[in-house]
């Protein structure tokens, strides 16, 4: 009787296989196809908690909650972080740089999964011994009393590379100024020497017409100049132009200022 | 239900991690994308403990989460110190082994 109760496991678990397993899977399949990196990341967590969820079914205490508390907890913040730090202007070109690359590596994961999941279906896998004796001290004693005999030496490993990872991290992003900060007059003088932008950038807006920040400034001429923008605006694409409006107000209230005063044009008259 | 179902469902996830790493070309995604793979292989490995009575299983997929955790730190780092000299997270961008 016990043996068969662990040759199959209960209803409830075969209901919270198939629904969570499908939630699963449309997650991780959300993971690669979405095109923004922060929808990414979000659906990795949900398909995080619910392998954590999966973890605890089938009797791993410990590593089911260290799931979410490292994974989603942790990494997929940092994630997050990385993300709102590399964020604006790191948009996934959909151009395709090998031809046919996409279609290819799609054919490739697919036969991938047939392989593994054949292997599987071809492995005799008769044995389920299910972890009731395993857990009989409690999960998280069991996994200790391996952990610090047969273990110790992978676990204090572990401990090194912890250690390297934190410092490899700080000297890979930390910069250590190797030159003594220039001062103003340094600055002002290579502007000079450079010969470009003496004074401020121009603003933006188009006087009397807008004056928001997301508006190119007209030159003279009646172009816009994107110099007038915020640099992050630019990046994102996010400029209104308004100069062939303008334009066009400006010549209609030219033709009617011309068709009620019935006289030449103003740039004739001032030549 | 089989628990022989978990590993189908390790094997499903981890190939389609393995199609998002070579479909995407944001360096974050692909990341993510590994860590979807890392995951699959501790689900199939907390599947395998409780098929086999024994603990050794969870072991190793509590040894492969701090890997994990120091892979992504550190690979978070080279992505954020990328980024800041080529102002780009692409992985097409980084062809050259050269700042």
């Amino acid at each position: 009787m016990t043996q068969l109760a662990a040759y199959t496991t209960s209803t409830g678990e075969a209901l919270q296989f198939w629904v969570l397993g499908t939630v699963a899977v449309i997650g991780a399949l959300c993971t690669v196809f979405m095109k923004k990196a922060v929808h990414s990341a979000l659906c990795l967590a949900g398909t995080m908690i619910i392998l954590a969820v999966f973890y605890l079914a089938n009797g791993a205490y410990f590593l089911g909650i260290v799931q979410i508390v490292v994974y989603t907890g942790a990494i997929m913040m940092l994630f997050l972080f990385v993300v709102m730090l590399v964020g604006v202007t790191a948009a996934d070109s959909l151009r395709e740089t090998i031809k046919g690359q996409r279609w290819l590596a799609a054919l490739c994961g697919l036969g991938f999964a047939v392989l593994l999941v054949g292997g599987i279906g071809n492995a005799s896998l008769k044995e389920f011994n299910g972890l009731g004796q395993a857990n009989s001290a409690g999960n998280v004693q069991g996994l200790a009393e391996l952990l610090f005999t047969k273990y110790v030496f992978a676990f204090e490993l572990t401990g090194a590379l912890l250690i390297t990872a934190a410092v490899g991290a700080m000297v890979l992003t930390h910069r250590e100024r190797t030159e003594r900060a220039r001062t103003q007059r340094e600055l002002s003088e290579q502007r000079v020497r450079e010969g470009k932008h003496l004074p401020p950038l121009p603003a933006p807006g188009v006087y009397a017409r807008h004056n928001a920040v997301d508006i190119a400034g007209l030159l003279p001429d009646g172009t816009p100049s994107e110099l007038t923008v915020n640099k992050t605006l630019r990046s994102r694409g996010q400029i209104r132009d308004v100069s062939t409006e303008a334009l066009n107000d400006l010549k209609a209230l030219e033709q009617r200022a011309e068709d009620r005063l019935e006289r030449p044009r103003p740039e004739e008259a001032s030549k | 239900m089989n628990p022989v179902n978990y590993l189908y469902l390790a094997a499903l996830l981890f190939a389609i991690g393995a199609t998002g790493v070579l479909i995407r070309r944001n360096a974050i995604v692909v990341f993510m994308c590994i860590e979807l793979m890392l995951n699959a292989c501790n689900l199939a490995l907390v599947a395998f403990s409780r098929m086999h009575g024994n603990l050794d299983g969870q072991i190793i997929a509590f040894f492969t989460m701090v890997v994990a955790a120091a892979e992504v730190v550190v690979g978070l780092a080279i992505i954020v110190s990328l980024f800041r000299s080529r102002h780009s997270a692409s992985v097409d961008d980084a062809s050259l082994m050269k700042l």
